[in-house]
């Protein structure tokens, strides 16, 4: 029998409403007692003291590139699900874009065997919306579910086809899993390399007007309407996407959302400068898809958040290899590795009193397990909470705590970020994935 | 390796890059500071000044009956074309070759560069070759930058993608100075496709630079995004050169200075941003007729080549009022000035006081 007793932390669970300094117990990967002193309760134990920090739920992705299998040079499994554990998540849904791609039993099936093997922490798979994500035809979604699928989504490919999108839709009713859109229409962001404006008109960039997602929210919005499936818009960035997206939940579409910590944060001046306007850069670990946008974007992201208008912070983690970064801007892979920053970045909306602290967990915690019902799924009982019986899952924070973010020092593959050196406030401290400590940040931990 | 002889008087005011160039050099502000040339958005009025002024000087030595002068014996260009160039590459190898450089072309088409060949190994290759200065002109913008990053060799943008064109505009303002003088409140009309147009984003900084009042003429469609003032955050106002738009060229033309038509691709119709090339020049091409609303001494301009009959009609192209095949020449002389200024063995100090006595 192992016991981990976590003592005298802020115990902030948003599903149950708890906010308050008590210990948690976890017995055999279950969390058995929470409650001020209930830790001295068990003779036995290993113990961490979170005095003077936060504890909360271990967080959930419901967007993470692990690129295994077929792109092991920028991701395996366990480096991805260590630089998860670093960033305080537990559970990673694992985008189906690997080679070959997860739209079959087999593929799916793979992927949790390695899971098994190498993971740190919890594996969902997503399977394909397409046979091949080529949006020709629809890929298994009854055999993909049997195999444990948790959402269905073509990754980076937006299923341009609406009549292909209205058939997977309906056919997934059966099987209540969302799909999941990348929505940005084809036609219209063909060949751009950033956000559509006054930065891509300085460095001569091709753009991907913001009306290219817009206009797919506001299709996909439409067949939901019309087949009653579950739609889940990924990596929201635009201010009118939010618009469709809140039209759409207050007529009771079934809908969810998620954004990005850096699409909250950075905007599109990201990518050409640094300090002035004088000199530019073109700066591909800014370079991602949906691209960086503009301020008002920002500020609409952040509000629809904070109304629940977007369910949950995602962090789209797509680690990309410095050869493929370290080239012509037109021809650089997009993607930011995020799992690592994902907490400090965020962490800035509770800094400009935007989100409370308790808000912000509840975003990155039971807000994507309800977003997609991950607690349904077996080994998932009560993920995203701290009840008694739920899954051992906790995450520490030090949300004062200051760091310097040193990509050469990320456990991920993925050194791509355009945030390197930058500093920020919040920091993961301790990470326990099913009763068991998978990561603690050397010398912040108390005790 | 040429070494500059900077008399260190005054502290250099370019901040190391991040792979620390080593060869900045190090030079009063006012005069030349730079030992790339990747866009003219960094180079101040002064600055351009300097190399109009050393471009006089190589005028002359272009119109000597034998232009050869050794001033860059030893210099070592390298012409790096992933496009095709002809006009652009003539002029950089003549302009080497007038001041004794020795220059070669390495001509790589942009599909070689997909398949994997690195600018960036290519720019090393050259640098390790001990060339001085590599010339880039490159279908995708930000190339050059990207190749500065990995060398300490001179690196000069003739062109990336739909960017930047340094040497065009440096070549299209002394091109205006030598008939308008100072061109503070000139008005210049640029016609065409502006969106597309690295002559006309490299000509905005330098017609700014240089205090000029310049209308950008064009279909909607052709037109780019944020170029507007109000279009972008008032933060960030100075983050493109001020320009007025005007959709309707008899309006634009009023009162014109220097009309300068720009070429336009065919391929803009095919990707439906035009309905045709007849309606485009029903609407857009500069003629006779439409230029009786311009400054009666205006100067026709355009960076070539020229699609007579679309852009601009062909009376007006070879018009008494055209100085596009001076621009040509002009820009053999610009190129000089530059390849001599960033093989650091003028002192620009001396090219500006020596103009002055």
């Amino acid at each position: 029998m192992s016991t981990l007793a976590i003592h005298n932390g802020r115990v902030i669970d948003p599903a149950l409403g708890w906010d308050g300094i008590a210990d948690i117990v976890i017995v055999d990967g279950r969390i058995t007692r929470v409650g001020p002193n209930e830790g001295d309760m068990v003779v036995e134990a290993d113990r961490i003291d979170a005095t003077g920090l936060v504890v909360a739920p271990g967080f959930v992705d419901l967007q993470t590139h692990l690129r295994e299998p077929g792109f092991e040079h920028e991701e395996t499994i366990a480096t991805g699900t260590r630089a998860a554990a670093q960033g305080g998540f537990t559970t990673v849904c694992a985008m189906p874009g690997t080679v070959p791609p997860l739209d079959s039993r087999a593929a799916v099936e793979s992927v949790l065997r390695e899971a098994e093997a190498s993971a740190l922490v919890r594996v969902l798979p997503i399977g394909c919306i397409t046979a091949g994500r080529k949006g020709e035809l629809l890929a298994p979604a009854g055999e993909l579910a049997g195999a444990g699928v948790v959402a269905l989504t073509d990754d980076g490919h937006a299923v341009a086809d609406p009549n292909l999108m209205r058939h997977a839709l309906q056919y997934s009713t059966q099987f209540n899993l969302p799909v999941a859109q990348h929505p940005e229409d084809p036609a219209l962001v063909r060949g751009g390399q950033m956000h559509e404006g006054w930065v891509a008109t300085r460095l001569g960039l091709r753009g991907r007007p913001a009306s290219g997602e817009a206009t797919m929210v506001a299709r996909d919005i439409a067949l939901a309407e019309l087949t009653g499936a579950h739609l889940h818009v990924c990596n929201v960035s635009t201010a009118a996407s939010v618009a469709l997206i809140r039209g759409a939940r207050e007529r009771a579409v079934h809908i969810t959302a998620s954004v990005t910590p850096h699409h909250l944060t950075l905007t599109h001046e990201r990518v050409a400068f640094r300090e002035s306007y004088t000199q530019i850069r073109y700066d591909t670990s800014a370079k991602v898809e949906p691209p960086l946008r503009e301020e008002g974007d920002l500020i609409a992201l952040a509000e629809a958040l904070r109304d629940g208008v977007i369910d949950a912070i995602t962090t789209n983690h797509s680690p990309v290899s410095a050869m493929e970064k370290g080239i012509e801007f037109d021809l650089a892979a997009p993607g930011i590795s995020g799992l690592e920053t994902a907490f400090g970045l965020s962490m800035r909306l509770v800094e400009s009193g935007t989100l409370t602290l308790p808000m912000l967990i509840e975003r990155m915690t039971i807000g994507p397990v309800r977003a997609w019902s991950l607690d349904r799924h077996p080994g998932c009982e009560g993920l995203g909470t701290l009840a008694p019986g739920a899954v051992g899952d906790v995450t520490v924070l030090d949300p004062t705590s200051e760091w310097t973010i040193e990509p050469e020092h990320f456990a991920s593959l993925g050194k791509n970020t355009p945030l390197a050196g930058e500093l920020l406030r919040g920091r993961v401290v301790t990470t326990v994935f099913g009763g068991r400590v998978v990561h603690e940040t050397a010398g912040v931990a108390a005790l | 390796m040429t070494t500059t002889e900077s008399t260190e008087t005054t502290p250099s005011t370019t901040a190391p890059d991040e792979t620390g160039t080593k060869r900045v050099t190090s030079l009063p502000e006012s005069t030349w500071n730079h030992h790339h040339l990747l866009d003219l958005d960094d180079c101040s009025r002064t600055e351009i000044e300097t190399v109009l002024t050393l471009a006089d000087r190589m005028r002359e030595i272009l119109d000597r009956r034998i232009p050869r002068v050794p001033a860059l014996r030893g210099f070592t260009v390298v012409n790096l074309f992933y496009e095709p160039s002809t006009r652009t590459r003539a002029s950089f190898e003549l302009a080497g070759k007038v001041l004794g450089a020795d220059v070669i072309s390495v001509n790589s088409s942009t599909s070689s560069i997909q398949k994997g060949e690195s600018l960036i190994d290519t720019v090393r290759t050259m640098r390790a070759m001990r060339t001085d200065a590599i010339v880039i002109r490159h279908s995708m913008a930000g190339a050059p930058y990207l190749a500065a990053e990995h060398t300490d060799a001179s690196i000069i943008n003739a062109g990336d993608g739909a960017h930047a064109h340094p040497t065009q505009a440096l070549l299209d303002l002394y091109t205006m100075r030598r008939h308008v003088g100072d061109l503070t409140g000139k008005k210049v009309v640029m016609v065409g496709d502006i969106a597309h147009s690295r002559v006309a984003r490299s000509d905005l900084w330098g017609l700014a630079a240089m205090g000029a009042k310049v209308v950008v003429c064009g279909p909607p469609t052709l037109l780019p995004l944020g170029l507007k003032a109000g279009d972008r955050p008032s933060h960030a106002e100075s983050a493109l050169p001020p320009v007025s738009i005007e959709t309707n060229i008899d309006v634009a033309l009023e009162g014109a200075d220097v009309v300068i038509a720009l070429r336009l691709q065919s391929e803009r119709q095919e990707a439906g941003l035009l309905p045709s090339l007849h309606e485009y020049a029903a609407n857009y091409q500069v003629t006779s007729e439409r230029l009786v609303r311009a400054n009666p001494n205006h100067l026709l301009m355009h960076p070539g080549p020229k699609n007579e009959g679309i852009e601009i009609a062909g009376d007006v192209a070879r018009g008494d009022r055209s100085i596009i095949e001076e621009q040509v020449t002009n820009g053999v002389a610009v190129r000089m000035a530059l390849l001599y200024l960033l093989s650091g063995r003028v002192d620009p100090s001396e090219v500006v006081s020596e103009a002055r006595a």
